[in-house]
């Protein structure tokens, strides 16, 4: 049992229950958290890929990512650094499109890697990609993705802490084992579910 | 694997006392018995508990540089929406207890021995003075320079720490009298001598918010900074 705080009433009667235990709405900002520099990539160039156990390892340009069938993503996003986003809206593809056109995962499959241009990655179990949980996006609430939130093209994974969903994201890669992600080896957890606060390691 | 982790979870430090910085900025002094030193660069979460059961919880970077006792220090900015940030500055007294986490980070971290260039926007240069401070007490100060931008000279955290000779601070709008230099946004004259001065291998760490972090980071790549050494740590709007 959590010791209170002296003299710390919280907001505990108006929250909002779209938040989950420990975050706050962050309203209209969107906080930028990035540890790398920002690459400026250019969408001529801009390339994704699914490769490792699938049964067609394929690459697509921004011209063939955008001739796949669409598919949108309404909802919330929850950063570890406690700030949630309500209501925000995500335009791209579904992972499982993406994973169909590549013939499907081998039976092996378990877990997958996303790496980022820069060089970021993160470990996401492959059930967490897959059944409409996961998508590859270039559009934000009907504008293009700016480059500071991962634009031309990142990956979401909004029912996982932000941190999960790869910014630049040039790579998802399925393996049949788990590899932690750059946070992840610094300490932080390999699922990262909100709701049960998976912060860290061991949460 | 969790070399980095809080081993110990949440525990509870007790707050020391706290002193001002800044207008809007407080240091403070806390004691956590036990506790795992921290790294130049590293941090601490705070977490608020309400009786019932609603928690709060923040990240705040160390300023207090490394070294083996139980006691260390944030400097936290106070954002007038910010819960934590608030409650920090008009309610902690002395004596108060607060469940805290860390250290935390091994990205963002100085490992005392090679060459470093710091730079930093507003309140973001706290974990960077972690970082001058341990090179100043370990007498490396050779190997470090530190670059800082704030709004006036009111708003320059540490203010009888910096400037010094390894040390620059730059004034975006409001310079003092002296007349060395007009207030502006930093530029290239203000990080090039830095640059040289640290030599082509070594590491740079950016901190602030997210348009000084790429403000800083593209002069950096202008000055001929590789883009691989340096790491970046942006302050949202958090509180």
């Amino acid at each position: 049992m959590a010791r209170f705080t002296r003299g710390f009433a919280g907001r505990g009667a108006d929250r909002d229950p779209r938040l989950p235990p420990g975050q706050y709405d962050a309203g209209q900002t969107w906080p930028v958290l990035t540890a790398e520099a920002t690459p400026r990539l250019s969408p001529s160039t801009y390339t994704f890929g699914i490769e490792g156990l699938v049964a067609r390892p394929t690459t697509w340009t921004w011209d063939e990512l955008h001739a796949l069938p669409p598919s949108t993503y309404s909802g919330d996003i929850h950063c570890v650094t406690t700030w949630s986003k309500l209501g925000i809206t995500f335009t791209g593809v579904s992972v499982d499109t993406l994973l169909e056109a590549a013939g499907g995962p081998l039976p092996a499959a378990t877990h997958t890697v996303a790496t980022s241009h820069t060089g970021y990655t993160t470990n996401v179990p492959l059930p967490d990609v897959t059944g409409g949980k996961a998508w590859v996006v270039w559009e934000v609430d009907g504008e293009p993705l700016p480059t500071e939130h991962g634009g031309p093209v990142r990956m979401i994974v909004p029912h996982l802490y932000f941190w999960k969903s790869a910014k630049w994201v040039a790579t998802l890669t399925l393996l049949d084992h788990d590899q932690p992600g750059f946070w992840e080896v610094n300490g932080y957890h390999d699922v990262g579910d909100p709701w049960t606060e998976q912060r860290y390691q061991g949460d | 694997m969790t070399d980095t982790l809080p081993r110990k979870g949440w525990q509870m430090a007790k707050v020391l006392g706290s002193k001002p910085e800044t207008a809007h900025a407080r240091t403070f002094r806390l004691s956590l018995p036990g506790r795992i030193p921290h790294l130049a660069g590293q941090h601490y979460v705070i977490r608020l508990t309400a009786p019932d059961g609603y928690t709060a919880s923040r990240s705040y970077s160390i300023a207090s540089a490394p070294d083996p006792s139980d006691e260390f220090e944030i400097t936290v900015e106070r954002l007038e929406e910010g819960e934590v940030s608030t409650f920090l500055h008009d309610v902690v007294e002395p004596g108060d207890e607060l469940e805290v986490r860390g250290p935390i980070g091994k990205f963002f971290v100085w490992d005392g021995d090679s060459p470093a260039l710091l730079v930093g926007g507003g309140s973001g240069v706290v974990p960077l003075m972690a970082m001058l401070r341990h090179a100043r007490r370990l007498g490396k100060s050779d190997i470090v320079r530190i670059v800082v931008s704030v709004r006036s000279p009111d708003d320059l955290l540490f203010a009888d720490e910096l400037p010094g000779p390894d040390a620059t601070v730059v004034h975006t709008r409001m310079a003092p009298a002296d007349g060395s230099r007009p207030p502006g946004r930093i530029g290239l004259a203000d990080l090039a001598p830095a640059v040289a001065a640290v030599g082509p291998d070594a590491r740079v760490f950016v901190c602030g918010s997210a348009g000084f972090c790429d403000a800083a980071t593209d002069l950096l790549r202008q000055a001929g900074v590789p883009v691989e050494r340096i790491r970046v740590e942006r302050f949202g709007p958090t509180g």
